[in-house]
């Protein structure tokens, strides 16, 4: 049985959508602390190579998936810093640093790469799946949903966890106070330059995460470029929810899906020219944006340095 | 004379002097504020209010002199070390978060380990409401609220770590009346629970009903006091004329230039305004039903203290604002609708007081801002051709014309000073033909002899036939040069009156709102 809605298209569909999907949550979370706190972080795609990367080296010297997340997790941390060194304390233009940190750590993970694995293209550890007892077993939707490395699952652990800190965590508050109206903060007795540095490192710690999944838990090897331009999708994403990150999980999810679209047609065996589904992402984007741009929330003080004697 | 009636000073500021490049902001400032007292601090915009408030409150580090909390010697080095020796601030603009509700709001900035304590702090909030007497919603979201109520979170805000001194930043600027009296209400009941508030206010009238002390300030510093004593016994019509007096002082700034005034004899109506209005937030019209006509070389001078609608009032001249209702005129046509190239074009020209960000391009040489608003139009372009021949040409004939110096026209202009910028833009909008000229403070911040060239200019220029609109903020320019004065109060502006010696103390009542002279 062929065509659009047999179960192998359905349910690699889905299982696709949530691989390719998971990254994004994790980027898009990340983006979204950001934000909150007044930080436009176009540096985020860059974040994510670098995480990319690191994961890779990170899975291929200690033959361990987790601990290649990890080591993607602190490069992501580690890039972000040129971000908090320029833009949250020497009020650098957030916008030019991040076209920085993204051109510059493409090209650098790009050449690091070609020096050392170009040759050999080592494949990384092969991930351990978790099926979840019982909802796995549910047709169609269960294999899709509910079979992947835990680090998928820990994703939405990681969007319920901020979610909760920003609504109920004096840093949360602070954050939300940062990209809103910093001057109160500070006259409330807060730091902004603090809260925007926390808030700075935790979405290159969430970027090189997700970067890291892409290559240990989805592709299993690392080609440069291979973050593909999510991290701006990611960008979108964030400002599509307007502050409120649980949705970031459905977002993610769809386009997630339609990212994986041409595996799926693929194998359902529908000939459709790859070109025109990979575009499909950036078509729904600009139509995502078109419907719903105007209504994207922003942060009052988002991309704005922060200068407490100019008021 | 300390009386045994008089407790220590909650708060003290000694010998405070803070200077910024090129101004002296507070000049060794002396203030003890009292618990139980409300001492109205009042003087112009400028006066360096704030500045002496943001070293209270330790948003401002200052140069020199010491601070004191009941006897102790203490140093601010952030908003949060004042907080916690129970001095909150209520600044003149709105420093709450709009998008987070009045609880979260409070409990910004106050360290409290990982968890907020939403339970202790509603607690808190409902113990400082009740001694407010305000009632106040801890859920309600801060930018759903009225301004009066906002005010009060602020309070709140400003009292939360501890109750010792409030500083209330021009409170009222953003109150309705009947805001503003509950406000006086709150005061009073703080300060009877022991409180020392401050008020720093440029109404007159506010100043005397709610406080117990007055201090004036003018450029930095102290320069008059009256005492709760002189407060009770004096006669509030000889307070009143005695502050104004601290407040404006004699004839400062081109006090012994002597512009020649001549008399304007025309009677030709050139320019009318006619219940122009422009409206603005729901407390209060940015211009309310302005109007005022203009005899062909008359100088007409309006008074006021920034922020009353000045500035709107020459934009919506010049056309960079649309006016909502009413009827402006120039020989007898409409020109409201005009936009602003075709009102210059008939002679409407505006010398802005932004000179550097509104009036000059800084990177862009002299002749460029010169015909910067004449782009596009003969004979500077031909046929879309920029032709630099004629804009120097034009440029180095303005320049000579009105004494820029500068090496020539090429130099870019953010390295002139800032009299020769103003000489450029003056150039700009009294070349080709002017009608009418609206001057938005063309003085501010020159020097005394710059000052007098710009206020000769203008004389002289009038004195040939252009129709003048002066906007200062110095009463002793609009005495020199003007021949008939209205002042702005939060939008309205008064019948004009005409020029003679002696009617400043009458005018700083108009521009303090106050009715008593």
């Amino acid at each position: 049985m062929n065509g659009l809605f047999s179960e192998i298209f359905i349910s690699s569909l889905i299982s696709g959508g949530v691989i390719a999907g998971i990254p994004l949550i994790y980027a898009g979370l990340g983006e979204a602390i950001s934000e909150r706190a007044g930080v436009l972080n176009v540096g985020l795609e860059g974040m994510m190579i670098g995480g990319a990367y690191g994961g890779f080296v990170g899975g291929l010297s200690f033959n361990s998936t987790w601990l290649g997340l990890i080591c993607g997790a602190l490069t992501g941390m580690i890039i972000s810093l040129f971000m908090v060194v320029l833009c949250v304390r020497l009020n650098s233009n957030q916008i030019v640093v991040g076209i920085a940190i993204t051109l510059g750590a493409e090209g650098v993970t790009a050449l690091l790469h070609g020096a050392i694995y170009a040759d050999t293209y080592p494949r990384v550890p092969t991930v351990q799946q978790v099926a979840i007892p019982l909802l796995s077993d549910i047709p169609i939707l269960g294999p899709g949903l509910f079979n992947h490395h835990l680090s998928a699952y820990l994703a939405v652990i990681f969007v319920l966890f901020v979610s909760w800190v920003l609504k109920s965590t004096g840093i949360g508050l602070s954050i939300k106070a940062a990209g809103d109206q910093p001057h109160a903060l500070e006259a409330a007795g807060g730091d902004v330059h603090r809260t925007r540095t926390i808030a700075v490192l935790s979405t290159g710690l969430l970027a090189g995460f997700g970067g890291a999944f892409i290559v240990l838990v989805g592709a299993g090897l690392f080609v440069p470029f291979v973050t593909n331009g999510k991290g701006f999708i990611a960008i979108v994403l964030a400002m599509l929810v307007r502050g409120r990150v649980k949705w970031i999980i459905v977002a993610a999810v769809l386009f997630g899906m339609s990212l994986s679209l041409t595996t799926a047609l693929q194998l359902a065996g529908i000939d459709i020219p790859i070109d025109l589904v990979l575009m499909l992402p950036f078509v729904l984007i600009i139509i995502v944006l078109f419907v719903f741009g105007r209504r994207s929330y922003l942060p009052a003080a988002l991309a704005l340095p922060y200068d407490r004697e100019q008021h | 004379m300390v009386t045994a009636t008089e407790l220590t000073p909650t708060a003290e500021l000694i010998g405070i002097t803070k200077k910024y490049p090129g101004v002296v902001a507070n000049s060794d400032i002396h203030l003890s504020l009292r618990p139980g007292e409300v001492h109205s601090l009042l003087g112009e915009n400028g006066a360096g209010k704030s500045t002496l408030i943001g070293i209270l409150s330790g948003m401002i580090q200052p140069d020199a002199g010491e601070i004191r909390i009941s006897g102790e010697l203490v140093r601010f080095e952030s908003p949060r070390d004042a907080l916690e020796r129970g001095i909150g601030t209520v600044y003149q603009h709105s420093l709450l978060v709009p998008t987070l509700t009045v609880l979260d709001n409070l409990l910004l900035g106050v360290d409290q380990g990982w968890k907020l304590g939403r339970e202790v702090a509603t607690t808190r909030l409902q113990e400082l409401a009740t001694l407010l007497d305000v009632e106040i919603d801890p859920s309600a979201v801060v930018g759903d609220l009225a301004l009066g109520q906002r005010q009060q979170v602020e309070i709140v805000r400003a009292l939360w770590r501890g109750e010792g001194v409030l500083i209330l930043d021009e409170p009222t600027s953003m109150l309705t009346p009947q805001g503003a009296e509950k406000l006086a209400q709150v005061v009073r009941r703080l300060v009877s629970k022991g409180l020392a508030v401050v008020f720093i206010t440029h109404k007159l009238n506010e100043a005397l009903d709610l406080g117990d002390r007055v201090t004036v300030l003018r450029r930095g510093k102290i320069v008059g006091e009256v005492s709760p004593s002189d407060m009770l016994s004096k006669d509030r019509k000889a307070i009143t004329k005695e502050v104004l007096q601290m407040i404006f002082g004699e004839s400062t700034k081109a006090s012994n230039t002597t512009v020649a005034k001549h008399v304007a004899k025309s009677d030709e109506q050139v320019f009318r305004v006619d219940q122009v209005l422009v409206a603005g937030s729901e407390l209060h019209l940015v211009l309310d039903k302005v109007s005022f006509a203009l005899n062909r070389g008359e100088i007409l001078g309006i008074a006021g203290i920034d922020g009353n609608g000045q500035k709107e009032l020459a934009e919506v001249l010049s056309g960079q604002r649309k006016v909502d209702s009413g009827e402006i005129q120039l020989d007898g046509k409409s020109i409201q609708l005009l936009s602003t190239a075709a009102r210059q074009a008939l002679g409407v020209r505006y010398v802005t007081d932004d000179r550097l960000g509104e009036g000059t391009v800084g990177p862009l040489s002299i002749a460029l801002n010169i015909v910067l608003k004449r782009v596009g139009e003969a004979p500077f372009w031909q046929r879309s051709w920029i032709k630099n021949n004629a804009i120097r040409e034009f440029a180095r004939v303005l320049i000579k014309q009105h004494d820029v110096r500068t090496p020539n026209e090429l130099v870019a202009i953010s390295n002139l000073s800032g009299g020769n910028i103003q000489k450029v833009i003056l150039a700009r909008e009294l070349a080709l033909n002017p009608r009418v000229v609206i001057y938005n403070k063309p003085t501010y911040g020159l020097d005394s002899r710059t000052a007098y060239v710009v206020l000769a200019r203008i004389a002289e220029q009038a004195e040939s036939g252009v129709t003048t609109i002066f906007i200062s903020t110095e009463l002793s320019e609009i005495v020199a040069i003007c021949h008939r004065v209205a002042v702005m109060y939060r939008g309205q502006l008064s019948e004009p009156i005409d020029v003679r010696p002696g009617i400043e103390l009458q005018l700083g009542a108009l521009m303090t709102g106050s009715t008593t002279v």
